[in-house]
């Protein structure tokens, strides 16, 4: 665990959605530990940011590196295999599968039949909802639980860092708050590093060690949680001030 | 229109075919009741119906899993059914019996879904994988292409100078498939008899059924399959290599394809490189009826359209059966889209 190298760095990430560029250059780093927050308004770029590190989406220009190797020519299923794992927005869980198989699915890379089990339990620990319905299928969860089995899927492959898309999206406040609160405290406490991507600024701010503002595919400002927080720009507007 | 011309006769030569097998019954003098007449009838077709349905499951899985009607299925069949031919003229086969003629059969089986399940593989390399991100009437053109080039080879294989394909003079003419199987009565239930064909049938297509859906609902690749059917930008990002699933499904539907084509020309005992246009329709609608995407409703459309085909035959006119077919596909297009077993479909964006 080196202090000095960044766990993700992303130089001059030029990236495309079609035929229009979304993203003209930009540049972040996360490193070890970390809990770092993608600020921005709809359409900034944030979710195609991550869609790009996932190698989902084609890379136009810039270079990204992840623990020490180049990932910025690999194949999607090569960076999950290096620890880079994405909770994808809203309902991107498998509608069609059961909540158990959905996490199976998670540990798709993984071959350690006895690991995945304790892992199994340990997802159901972290969200007991998850286990009452483990033999329902992911499509009839509620928008919050089916946000919960897309951590907790993302979890089965045991990663080095997860990048959360917006996990507040569409779902009732007050699970908002519980998740917010199992990321903080739970992954926290396990070292996970993070890259949250978040339209509720406030929220993902307050529980950040820093952040990055996006706007309209550059990266405009960049300081800690607390920083970004108490910036007059970003209180007017992100947070409606 | 020149193909339309040749499938209509290759139907005639397909349906006479069929009406053959059940010609026995009426040699007896009319001593078959007409209740006897239809358990028959249902035999047969519930026979012909399991062929139909192990080859629309390869239709369905293929839909499920990249939405495209891959036209080319029928005819993959139907150039496993030449190599079937070429391998019992090469070894002789005709003449094996006993535990040999067992092993033929086992050997045809298991050659010609090699052959049919790695063919679709390369089909999905060549001509659908370059197209992934393209749109789905680009995909479905190179289905039809790939189509036309098959039915091409079968043209030219049944030109080969083996005795089988009758020295290679007419490479268009239909070919005898021999009877490895005989046609002899081995069992009489009730008042209907079956024959070592219609249990052969059984006993290769319920078999293979069960194994893929304990595959589909249980093995690593089949939940893995599902979900790239479900999702495959979420599969993706689970680490799931998506080409090489969506290659797996090609080969698994091509081999079920393998075995149907193998069993097929044993039960009707005649081939021709327009074949695959007639079971591959069969197959298509049993897929659709059935509800596209949805593996008992291939099994379940399979059987009907067999049934239906057989009832037809003998209760409308055999001439009049594509009739009744086609305007089942019809009237299921019309009133219920999404098939008998179907969930509502949806556009993709």
């Amino acid at each position: 665990m080196s202090a000095a190298a960044p766990l993700l760095k992303v130089e001059g990430l030029k990236c495309a959605y079609g035929q229009a560029e979304i993203l003209h250059g930009v540049d972040l780093q996360v490193r070890q530990g970390e809990i770092v927050s993608l600020i921005g308004a709809n359409g900034a770029g944030k979710s195609t940011t991550l869609m790009c590190l996932s190698r989902v989406n084609r890379v136009r220009g810039g270079r990204v590196t992840f623990d020490g190797h180049d990932i910025t020519g690999m194949r999607p299923e090569q960076v999950v295999r290096l620890g880079l794992v994405q909770v994808p927005e809203g309902r991107r869980i498998f509608p069609r599968l059961t909540v158990r198989e959905n996490l199976e699915m998670g540990a798709f890379i993984r071959r350690d039949r006895d690991g995945i089990e304790a892992d199994l339990r340990r997802a159901y620990d972290l969200f007991p909802i998850l286990r009452d319905r483990s033999a329902q299928q992911g499509g009839t969860l509620s928008g919050g639980e089916q946000q919960m089995l897309a951590i907790a899927r993302a979890l089965m492959s045991r990663p080095k860092m997860l990048m959360m898309d917006e996990p507040s999206m569409g779902i009732a406040p007050i699970l908002v708050a519980k998740i917010f609160e199992t990321v903080r405290d739970v992954l926290r406490a396990q070292g996970m590093t993070i890259l949250l991507v978040e339209q509720n600024a406030n929220a993902a701010l307050r529980m950040s060690d820093r952040g990055y503002v996006l706007e309209t595919g550059n990266i405009v400002l960049t300081g800690t949680g607390q920083e970004l927080l108490g910036d007059p720009r970003v209180r007017a507007a992100y947070l409606g001030e | 229109m020149l193909r339309a011309a040749a499938a209509a006769e290759n139907l005639a030569i397909a349906v006479l075919g069929q009406a053959g097998a059940v010609l026995p019954a009426f040699g007896a003098d009319g001593q078959l009741s007409g209740q006897e007449v239809f358990s028959q009838q249902l035999v047969t077709g519930l026979s012909n119906g399991m062929i139909i349905a192990l080859i629309a499951i390869g239709y369905t899985m293929v839909y499920g899993i990249i939405e495209l009607i891959n036209f080319a299925h029928g005819d993959l069949c139907m150039l496993g059914a030449f190599l079937a031919l070429t391998i019992v003229g090469a070894l002789g086969m005709a003449e094996w019996s006993g535990v040999g003629g067992v092993g033929g059969v086992v050997l045809l089986l298991f050659s010609a879904a090699v052959f049919c399940g790695g063919l679709n593989w390369s089909i999905d390399r060549l001509a659908y994988r370059p197209l992934r991100k393209a749109s789905k009437l680009s995909l479905l053109v190179s289905a039809i292409g790939a189509s036309f080039i098959l039915v091409n080879l079968g043209l030219f294989w049944g030109g080969l100078p083996m005795d089988v394909f009758a020295g290679g003079g007419s490479s268009a003419a239909p070919k005898d498939f021999p009877a490895l199987v005989s046609n002899r009565d081995v069992l009489t239930l009730g008042d209907v008899r079956w024959t070592l064909n219609d249990l052969l049938v059984l006993a290769v297509t319920v078999p293979l059924m069960v194994a893929l859906t304990v595959l589909v609902k249980f093995t690593k690749l089949g939940k893995a399959m599902r979900a790239v059917a479900q999702n495959p930008t979420a599969a993706q990002l689970m680490g799931i290599d998506v080409d090489r699933v969506i290659g797996s499904t090609f080969f698994i539907g091509g081999a079920l394809g393998g075995f149907a084509t193998v069993v097929y020309s044993l039960y009707n005992n005649t081939i021709s490189f327009q074949m695959g246009y007639r079971m591959g329709m069969d197959a298509f609608i049993a897929a659709v009826l059935g509800g596209i995407g949805n593996l008992p409703g291939a099994v379940l459309g399979g059987l009907l359209i067999g049934v239906v085909r057989s009832m037809s035959d003998q209760y409308v006119e055999a001439r009049w059966t594509n009739a009744v077919v086609f305007g089942i596909l019809i009237l299921i297009l019309v009133f219920r889209p999404s098939g008998l077993l179907g969930a509502k479909l949806r556009e993709k964006v």
